[in-house]
């Protein structure tokens, strides 16, 4: 490891010991550039509104209701959706519900994992403004704070209809070229990071999880 | 039951029996006997079984009561020992020697109410919380609002109704939220 590993383009890593620092990426992400053609990247849309795949990760009680939608009464697949065991394989993170502080920093690591495109729906009031854990000492009170938010949901919990429809309209919001989270996560990536250590007291990974 | 009672009580110095619940009775005792106590009970009289560990912060006495609830299979009987110790310096025997589930209590006692058990296994290791700072968020001077807000912050146009008020205006709009 003779390679300068501190330039302007990459991460702290300060949560790693120095021998761990060597074991992980730090190079900074970096926004994705639209195509220059604006029938290909119409294209390119077209085809990312058609290939959702959610990732398998429920983070509070409204994600029950992401069981009847694979199943036989509200069935997603009919609309081309199916989960994913992996965040590599997902384009889709539906934080179902409360997110506490240590839930939060595996949905970090989760997220930044996943391969572009990603979106985000939030489902619940709690992802939104606390819910009913408004007052707890351990779930967050506000989730576009620590990532971006592409749709919300409201309701606790919302019915599997209200997912399918957020679901839908997600689809249309990417037609149109609408769901930039992912770059607005990149571009504002120390307002993310600051807010996010605030919460995470004990960051022991590495800035960025490639 | 009763005559099990009598004997315990004054071999042990129990100061209170009380059936709070048909099904469970509860005995107080002093600090020093309750390991003495437990033991026996888990010896002799057939509780084999701890259910749970538990504490109860009476904070306007200076004291938590720590809750050790027992099972028996032979009767069916549970049996609650009740042990109040002092809410500074909270400190307890360990119990891991005699049912090893006793850790996870103890620790997560620690972690929850700041209660220290000298001896018991990774008790300085963090249990649910990760990276706490402040004081055992159940303990109950810790006001979980603020420091709620203080943290993670107030989402803005977020209104609370008085449920009961909020309800009635919405099924009785006529009646002017009066029934
Ligand atoms: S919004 Fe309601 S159902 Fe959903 S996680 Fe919060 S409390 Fe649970």
């Amino acid at each position: 490891m003779s390679k300068d590993r501190s330039s302007k383009n990459t991460m702290e890593n300060s949560g790693l010991s120095a021998d761990e620092q060597l074991l992980f990426c730090n190079a900074r992400p970096e926004p994705y550039k639209p195509y220059s053609i604006k029938a290909v990247e119409d294209f390119a849309n077209w085809a990312r509104a058609n290939s959702l795949w959610i990732l398998a990760f429920g983070t509070g009680c409204c994600s029950i209701e992401l069981r009847p939608l694979m199943t036989a009464r509200f069935d997603i697949s009919r609309f081309g959706i199916a989960g994913r065991p992996t965040p590599r394989q997902s384009s889709v993170f539906i934080i179902g519900g409360y997110v506490s502080v240590k839930t939060l920093k595996r949905i970090i690591r989760s997220y930044e994992q996943m391969q572009g495109p990603k979106f985000i729906i939030a489902l619940g009031s709690c992802p939104a403004n606390g819910g009913m854990y408004f007052d707890s000492y351990n779930t967050i009170n506000q989730f576009d704070l620590y990532l971006p938010v592409d749709m919300y949901v409201t309701g606790c919990m919302p019915r599997p209809e209200a997912l399918l429809a957020a679901i839908m309209e997600l689809k249309e919001d990417i037609k149109v070229g609408n769901c930039d989270g992912a770059n607005r996560y990149v571009e504002n990536l120390d307002w993310y990071k600051a807010n996010q250590k605030k919460v995470i007291k004990n960051w022991d990974m590495p800035d960025y999880n490639w | 039951m009763n005559t099990l009672l009598d004997r315990l009580a004054t071999d042990f110095g129990i100061y209170d029996i009380s059936d709070r619940k048909p099904a469970i009775t509860t005995l107080k005792v002093e600090k020093q006997q309750a390991e003495r106590l437990i033991r026996e009970l888990r010896d002799r009289e057939g509780y084999t079984h701890l259910n749970f560990i538990t504490c109860i912060d009476y904070i306007e006495q200076g004291i938590f009561t720590l809750v050790y609830m027992l099972h028996n299979y032979g009767d069916k009987s549970t049996l609650g020992v009740e042990v109040d110790i002092d809410r500074e310096n909270a400190e307890m025997t360990s119990i891991h020697t005699l049912w090893a589930q006793a850790w996870t209590y103890q620790r997560e006692l620690r972690e929850m109410f700041g209660i220290n058990f000298p001896g018991s296994p990774r008790q300085e290791e963090d249990f649910c919380l990760e990276g706490w700072d402040d004081i055992p968020p159940m303990r109950r001077e810790f006001n979980t609002k603020t420091y709620s807000t203080e943290t993670f912050g107030h989402r803005e146009g977020r209104v609370s109704e008085d449920p009961r008020e909020h309800m009635k205006a919405q099924l009785y709009p006529t009646r002017g939220g009066d029934n």
